[in-house]
């Protein structure tokens, strides 16, 4: 089995542990994290250096990543799971008490992968930028990844972030913007336009990537290749990935109405039809 | 100790403890970073940036930012130190602190100078006098402010050895300086500056000095006054407190800060489920400040010498009933 075709079987069980989770507890965000799977599978399965069964906070000598977007949670507890974080039965106690799946992404009940809370949108960037700069000092190699939403880059401490990053050359940080286009009250350019995103980006300082299709595995493997690649030069790098909200399943994809709602009984076998089943199996 | 023991050596603003203190810091402990947003010298980190220039960062006007380049310095290891104005230190990002710091549990120092009316001619703009309270709300933040230059040098260097986040206030105006040099700070331990058996005195940051003073003119007109410095607001020395009520059944709390929330609440907080005691507030009063020398805002707001003896005089009347 090629690479690829692992990274794929992993993404079809990734969909199917999100509309799991959300349908078990009736409460969620399925739309971005759906969106998003491609992106994670990549990151954890094939691009980044990192040791699951001992964790560490400071990631020392190891590439680290951020959530901003905190809310796509699902997503990310997926793969921390599946990739050996903590163990996959711990995916049925998403967003119920006593858990250590909160419904948005904690450092609070030592959730190993986790390395700071995030939710309230615009924070994850700042942090990431932190973090890399300590690897700066510590002449540490690696890589810094994070992830935030497009909608997210309404707040103005993403702008801060970004205009900082340039200004302190964090070289070693390679930020994704999930550019699906929508955000809870609609499309993003009705809600509050983005304008031209790379253009902005650009003129901030960064190395600009665009990655066309951001649900295809092979071709976010390599373009977070590239952006690896792209590193060192004196610039931080952004991708801006254009993905489709709700991908995987035929009803939900490309609306902003699944950002934050649980299917009924009826929509949830409809979603687990279009999912298909793979050997790793359901938690 | 005696009350009238206590004499001020000179006038040194507590920020240029702050400025020394992380000074020394840098060169014992690799680990601490220092950030600002646009005030290196205002927060005197000059001598800090020009020792350690690597492990420095200027972030610009952006507050919300540095409070999150802070918490990622934090997670991979430094200990970091922001230095900004209270203001901009507390409200201007409360959610930042609370989500990336807080919550997260990450060890950032926030260092938070020209706290409250002495902040002075900038006004009620830049005058924060909700910062203590904002602070405290806050689950798991230590909230420190210290009384002058020798114990904001002090605390600055005790805080890197706590694993945490906290919140160190302190002020711009040259204040008098009274307590010991090179003096080992004990983060939550109350100091008991002088012995009293009429009313306790219980007072942080500048208004430490403005109690001793008041004391002294009770004492010369036979009122004894226990003075302690609670230099920490959380976590309050809950033992200290109540050992001096006990003895008092007298309360006066002095603070620059707003009644609602600040140290005075805290001791309340305290008393009404332990030891309910009467009690006199000295703090301002529900209401912004405004522009001003900072001895004539401290006058026009309450927070002077007169209002301390004015306060222990109500309360004793009250504990007389």
């Amino acid at each position: 089995m090629t690479d690829t075709t692992k990274l794929t079987m992993l993404a079809s069980q990734v969909r199917r542990d999100i509309i799991r989770m959300v349908f078990g507890v009736q409460s969620g965000h399925p739309g971005g994290s759906l969106g998003c799977v491609e992106f994670f599978v990549a990151l954890y399965g094939n691009i980044m250096k990192h040791t699951p069964k001992t964790f560490k906070m400071e990631g020392k000598g190891q590439d680290m990543f951020f959530l901003s977007n905190g809310h796509i949670s699902p997503v990310w507890y997926s793969v921390l799971a599946r990739t050996g974080y903590f163990p996959v039965a711990e995916l049925a106690t998403f967003r119920k008490l006593n858990s250590r799946l909160q419904g948005h992404p904690t450092t609070h009940e030592g959730l190993p992968g986790i390395r700071v809370a995030s939710g309230s949108l615009g924070q994850g960037m700042s942090v990431a930028i932190g973090a890399a700069l300590a690897k700066k000092i510590d002449g540490d190699p690696r890589w810094v990844f994070a992830l935030t939403g497009d909608g997210e880059l309404d707040e103005g401490q993403c702008w801060e972030a970004i205009m900082s990053a340039a200004h302190l050359k964090v070289d070693n940080l390679i930020v994704t913007v999930d550019w699906n286009g929508q955000q809870i009250d609609g499309p993003t350019k009705e809600v509050m336009d983005l304008g031209n995103l790379p253009a902005k980006w650009k003129s901030f300082g960064w190395d600009v990537l665009i990655l066309e299709n951001g649900n295809n595995m092979d071709d976010v493997i390599a373009m977070l290749r590239k952006a690896k690649r792209r590193t060192g030069k004196g610039k931080p790098v952004v991708i801006l990935m254009k993905t489709h909200m709700g991908y995987g399943i035929d009803y939900m994809v490309g609306s902003y109405k699944w950002h934050g709602k649980s299917p009924n009984q009826e929509q949830y076998d409809l979603a687990m039809k279009q999912l298909v089943k793979v050997e790793l199996g359901d938690y | 100790m005696n009350i009238n023991d206590i004499i001020s050596t000179g006038t040194r603003a507590t920020r240029e403890g702050f400025g020394q203190g992380l000074l020394e810091l840098g060169r014992s402990n690799p680990k601490v970073v220092g950030l600002t947003a646009d005030l290196i010298e205002s927060l005197l980190m000059q001598h800090f940036k020009a020792e350690f220039p690597e492990r420095f960062f200027e972030i610009g006007i952006a507050e919300a930012n540095m409070m999150g380049i802070a918490a990622g310095l934090a997670t991979a290891g430094k200990i970091p130190f922001t230095g900004t104005f209270a203001n901009f230190s507390t409200g201007r990002v409360y959610d930042q602190i609370r989500q990336s710091i807080a919550y997260s549990h990450k060890n950032v120092k926030i260092c938070a100078s020209h706290a409250g009316l002495t902040l002075g001619e900038d006004g009620a703009t830049h005058q924060i006098l909700e910062d203590i309270g904002l602070m405290r709300m806050m689950p798991g933040m230590v909230v420190i402010n210290p009384c002058d230059y020798n114990q904001t040098k002090a605390a600055t260097i005790a805080i890197a050895d706590y694993f945490g986040p906290v919140y160190l206030r302190f002020g711009r105006p040259a204040w008098p300086i009274f307590t010991p040099e090179n003096q080992k700070f004990e983060i939550g331990k109350a100091l008991h500056l002088a012995d009293g058996t009429d009313v306790t005195i219980f007072a942080t940051g500048h208004l430490v000095w403005t109690s001793i003073e008041a004391a002294k003119e009770l004492s010369a007109q036979g009122i004894s006054c226990e003075v302690i410095n609670i230099h920490t607001i959380k976590p309050l020395d809950e033992k200290a407190v109540l050992a001096s009520v006990r003895k008092t059944r007298a309360v006066v709390v002095a603070e620059e800060h707003q009644r609602n929330g600040g140290l005075g609440d805290a001791i309340a907080n305290l008393l009404v489920q332990k030891l309910p005691t009467p009690m006199e507030y000295v703090g301002v009063n529900d209401s912004f400040g405004e522009s001003g020398k900072p001895a004539e805002l401290l006058e026009k707001y309450g927070l002077g010498k007169k209002d301390v003896l004015a306060a222990v005089k109500n309360v004793l009347e009250r504990k007389g009933k």
